[in-house]
């Protein structure tokens, strides 16, 4: 089939018109010539014989006239082994292979395919000819990493197909023929280790759709007990700008337990992926006793790149996370920010002058954002076994005003709001995630009334430390004191928590376990004190004892001295010493 | 062969259109008045209407005015002997030196590749504690001073300016009064920075679009200093005045505006620039200081809140000092694990220390009274803010964490302070 052809009538911005001969589709790709440069672009309206086009590329020095050649398919990515450890742009470009073919500088229209044409797979097979296969069955097996990956029978294969033929075990590249299979009019299709997929539909290849229930550990304390997400499940992180909203993504990035860790950076600082780049390689998975590389893909769409291969960044992070849920792994998207892919989507609706809505923002964005946080889900594959696609976004609301379109919408439709507040920012307490504005959908591995209960100290620490600030400390009861010192106590050692520290930075949930449970005992204990000097005395004694507790290993002796050291202190002060 | 054209057919705003072939998007032009000459810039392609903003602003410009195509982008002279000159908002020099019109290079040209960035790691050291201790400032980090107007941000960049180590200056200057500039040049000539700096000074008095252009130009030049291997430190302000500037245009060409008259794409814009910054791999590197005044001290007016989402943190001067809440520096765990093992702590605990003064300090402006806690606070505030925050004080960062031990050991016994106990035991003074 011949390509489409057209020519360009309009530039404003990365927005083009382009006069069509014949006839394209929305979301076609198309690439404009300018010299040697062929710059690629995407439909996003069509008017008659008109197509507004969005360029993934400066359009410096485009002219009125210059050519513009339609692909005949969707903006897509490649799925295939090869993803992982890989680093892309927004529109699945290698961004190493591009550095090492064009240097410091992103080269403007400079294409690399994403997966490694030259590598060599060991592929097993799996299906025998005469099998009939549907789409996302196993035709065979490779080994990537310390992950089987199938070859499937590519998504968007309608209907029966029976296999024909298939290679023999061996060594090959992504783009060999492994198998043949003819579907229902008796048409041979050559199958091959990879193929393409449109990012913005949905990879829906799977039995059933699932309620998350099982638990997502992050290794952040006041995430896993206070506020948990769930295998398959979304939740957001708001959050004013300098309140820790890249940290805690990358911590999590770092200790969550998940197989497979996307980094969506989208229209965030590049510095900030640099350290995700540069370090994980270096880093040892302590499950895997492999590089932390080896489980992550990063999408990385920084700032100063292109604004409108942003707006793809997030489908293509997303379709490639719902591509290794297909092999019954646990995939966690990170998206750093959602609120820059808003942006981009706002830019493109302006250019597009289309009418306005709430702050600018076009009036889809709500649809939008619930359609991408939508492909997360805990699925039963055809199989029978499980996976999960679990999705957090970062929220960067104008201001560090929650009232805004981006936060609201996505307050909807997530299952877990982590409030980032400037006030604990200011204050040095991190992870500054507000303990009594989040919330949760999703239940945690500790017991849910001992935190409902522990959650109530700290409400009601916080009514005691407002009445404080009216009535002096004068005018508080020794009792409502002692309640604030220990939903402090609370938050001090347990809420807070070091993610520079190699020990304190991640928490397992066994150790969570473990010392929260000390805590309930200290919160729930009665202590006798003279006065509240003696009383505020006290718990800074005993905070400064359990936050050193925290930077200690918890297997080793120092951990057993510093546990007695402060079983003493306690015994010293306590009522009914046999309630610990 | 150069295109010119004598129809304009509109003026409105600072943009004009005429009827044109052959022209490319972000072109420049030179348009002819009876007033001399400006340059002009395409921002918009449609059809065989093209839309120019014109640098010197489109007052006195006449339907029949000259309007020639010169067939290339924006562009900048680039060599040595741009050290210790001046040049406007356009590239041309405003001092009485030589025109320099070899090696031109493009502005705002493709963005770094981030495989190629490498994490920095080189602290740029200020003396300044508010800075060195609490939130170090690093090579190849981009950083805005918010600042209310009337506070000595110009002060402080030329300060930091003359203290920091690098190779090459480079002061952009948008919107600037004419006495600043003066007070920069004066006072990199007393530092005798003069010969390493290079100058991109637009006015209040310039037109207000030849503005939009200096970052762009410091930049680009910044830039090639840094891949031939030199540590540059770019200095901007005030960068509302850009913000501004984006917007005056944006809305003359009637686009949608999102937040307070600022166009949607503002983010998009700052990044663009403050990116810029970079430490590259086998080369130099750019660091990038600039202002940015917050109109009315709101931080979330669209200029700061905007920055504030690029940049690597942010230093916040207010009352002549930096303020410890709210000034950040992103890249301070790079650097602040090398140098002392009490930097962290110290960084940390008296911060957190701090943040219960002032909480003390409104309980005692409602006129409560103070216990023996209370006092302690308000002993270590004031010994805090005079011996730490004041921009008087110059002392290297190992003094400057000395000095946090005495104030702690001064007003505290070690386990009120909240830190770990084999820091107390290490940096604790022993005479207390």
């Amino acid at each position: 089939m011949s390509k489409n052809t057209g020519k360009i009538t309009g530039i404003a911005g990365n927005m083009m018109t382009v006069a069509v001969d014949g006839n394209i589709m929305q979301n076609e790709i198309g690439y404009a010539i300018t010299g040697e440069e062929r710059l690629k672009a995407e439909v996003v309206k069509i008017q008659g014989d008109k197509a507004f086009m969005q360029v993934f590329e400066s359009t410096k020095g485009l002219k009125i006239g210059d050519p513009v050649e339609f692909a005949d398919e969707m903006l897509s990515v490649e799925l295939g082994p090869g993803i992982l450890g890989m680093v892309y742009d927004g529109l699945q470009n290698p961004l190493n292979e591009l550095a090492k073919e064009h240097g410091f500088f992103l080269k403007r229209g400079a294409i690399i395919e994403a997966l490694d044409r030259k590598r060599q797979w060991a592929f097993e097979p799996l299906a025998k000819v005469g099998d009939v296969l549907q789409a996302a069955d196993k035709i065979g097996m490779v080994k990537e990493g310390i992950f089987d990956h199938p070859i499937f029978l590519p998504f968007h294969f309608m209907g029966d197909y029976e296999i024909t033929w298939v290679k023999e075990a061996g060594q090959y590249t992504v783009d060999s023929t492994i198998a043949k299979a003819r579907d229902n009019q008796g048409e041979e299709h050559e199958i091959k280790m990879y193929f393409n997929w449109p990012v913005k539909i949905a990879i829906k290849n799977y039995r059933d759709k699932k309620v998350p229930t099982e638990p997502l550990v992050t290794q952040t304390r006041i995430i896993d007990t206070f506020f948990p997400i769930a295998k398959g499940g979304t939740y957001c992180i708001p959050g004013p700008f300098g309140a820790g909203k890249t940290v805690l993504q990358q911590v999590t990035s770092r200790f969550a337990r998940a197989d497979i860790v996307i980094i969506a950076a989208c229209g965030e600082r590049a510095g900030e992926v640099v350290e995700t780049l540069r370090e994980f390689p270096e880093i040892t998975d302590p499950r895997t006793g492999r590089s932390l590389m080896e489980r992550t893909i990063i999408i990385c769409n920084t700032s100063s790149m292109p604004v409108a291969a942003r707006e793809s960044s997030v489908y293509t992070a997303v379709t490639l996370g719902e591509y290794y849920r297909q092999m019954g792994l646990d995939v966690l998207l990170l998206a750093d920010s959602t609120s820059r892919w808003a942006q981009a989507m706002r830019e493109l609706s302006g250019r597009l002058e289309e009418i306005p809505g709430e702050e600018a923002f076009p009036a889809y964005l709500e649809s939008r954002i619930a359609q991408f946080y939508e492909r997360a889900g805990l699925v039963e594959l055809n199989d029978g076994k499980e996976g999960s696609l679990t999705i957090g976004g970062t929220v960067s609301p104008a201001g560090g005003n929650f009232e805004e379109p981006v936060t609201q919408s996505t307050l909807k439709v997530v299952g877990a709001f982590h409030g980032l507040s400037r006030e604990r920012s200011n204050a040095r307490r991190f992870p500054a995630i507000h303990p009594l504005d989040s919330w949760s959908k999703y239940t945690s591995f500790i017991n849910n009334d001992i935190i409902k209960k522990a959650h109530n100290f700290l409400s009601r620490g916080n009514e005691v430390h407002q009445m404080m600030m009216v009535v002096g400390e004068d005018g508080t009861s020794i009792d409502d004191f002692v309640v604030y010192l220990k939903s402090e106590f609370l938050d001090n050692v347990f809420l807070q928590q070091n993610s520079f520290d190699e020990v304190d930075g991640a928490t397992s949930p066994e150790r969570q376990e473990y010392v929260f449970n000390k805590i309930r005992k200290i919160l729930d204990a009665e202590f006798s004190f003279s006065d509240k000097k003696d009383a505020r005395d006290f718990f800074n004694n005993l905070r400064s004892k359990f936050i050193d507790l925290n930077y200690i290993d918890m297997e080793s002796d120092k951990f057993k001295i510093q546990e007695d050291e402060i079983n003493n202190l306690i015994k010293g002060k306590v009522k009914h010493a046999e309630s610990l | 062969m150069q295109k010119v054209y004598n129809k304009i057919l509109s003026v409105s705003g600072n943009v004009i259109t005429v009827k044109a072939t052959d022209v490319a998007y972000e072109e420049l032009a030179e348009i002819t008045t009876r007033r001399g000459k400006s340059l002009a810039q395409v921002i918009k392609l449609d059809n065989d209407l093209v839309s120019l903003q014109v640098f010197a602003g489109s007052q006195g410009i006449a339907t029949d005015d000259e309007v020639r195509f010169l067939g290339n982008p924006m562009r900048v002279t680039f060599s040595d002997d741009m050290l210790g000159r001046v040049f406007n908002g356009s590239g041309v020099p405003r001092d009485k030196g030589p025109e320099l019109a070899d090696s031109l290079i493009e502005i705002a040209g493709p963005s770094v590749n981030p495989a190629k960035r490498i994490i920095p790691e080189n602290m740029i050291r200020t003396n300044i504690p508010m800075i060195d201790v609490f939130n170090s400032l690093v090579r190849s980090q981009k950083l805005p001073i918010f600042s209310v107007s009337g506070e000595p941000y110009n002060e402080l960049l030329a300060r930091i300016a003359m203290q920091a180590e690098v190779d090459t200056i480079i002061l952009g200057g948008i919107g600037l009064k004419y006495d600043e500039y003066m007070y920069f040049k004066n006072e990199l000539e007393k530092g005798g920075a003069l010969d390493r700096t290079v100058f991109f000074m637009h006015t209040a008095s310039d037109p207000i679009v030849e503005g939009l252009m200096v970052p762009d130009l410091s930049l680009a030049v910044a830039e090639k200093f840094a891949l031939a291997g030199k540590d540059v430190l770019v200095l901007l302000t005030d960068m509302t005045n850009f913000a501004d500037s984006l917007k005056e245009i944006a809305i003359t060409m009637e686009q949608v505006p999102s937040n307070r008259g600022y166009p949607g794409d503002l983010y998009s814009q700052l990044a663009a620039r403050y990116e810029k910054a970079v430490d590259f791999e086998g080369a130099g590197s750019v660091t990038l200081l600039a202002v940015t005044t917050m109109p009315g001290d709101d931080v979330t007016h669209p200029v700061p809140d905007n920055t504030g989402y690029i940049t690597e943190g942010q230093f916040y001067l207010k009352n002549g000092r930096i303020e410890p809440f709210g000034s950040l520096s992103r890249l301070k765990q790079q650097v602040n694990s090398k140098t002392r093992a009490d930097h962290r702590a110290i960084m940390d605990g008296m911060i957190q220390l701090y943040a219960e003064f002032k909480e003390t300090e409104e309980k005692k402006s409602m006129g409560f009274r103070m216990n023996e806690w209370d006092q302690k606070m308000l002993k270590y505030g004031e010994m805090f803010e005079s011996g730490m925050m004041s921009l008087e004080v110059n002392i290297p960062l190992e003094q400057a964490l000395d000095r946090g031990w005495e104030i702690l050991a001064d007003c505290f016994k070690p386990e009120e302070t909240g830190l770990k106990s084999d820091l107390i035991k290490q940096f604790w003074p022993k005479d207390k």
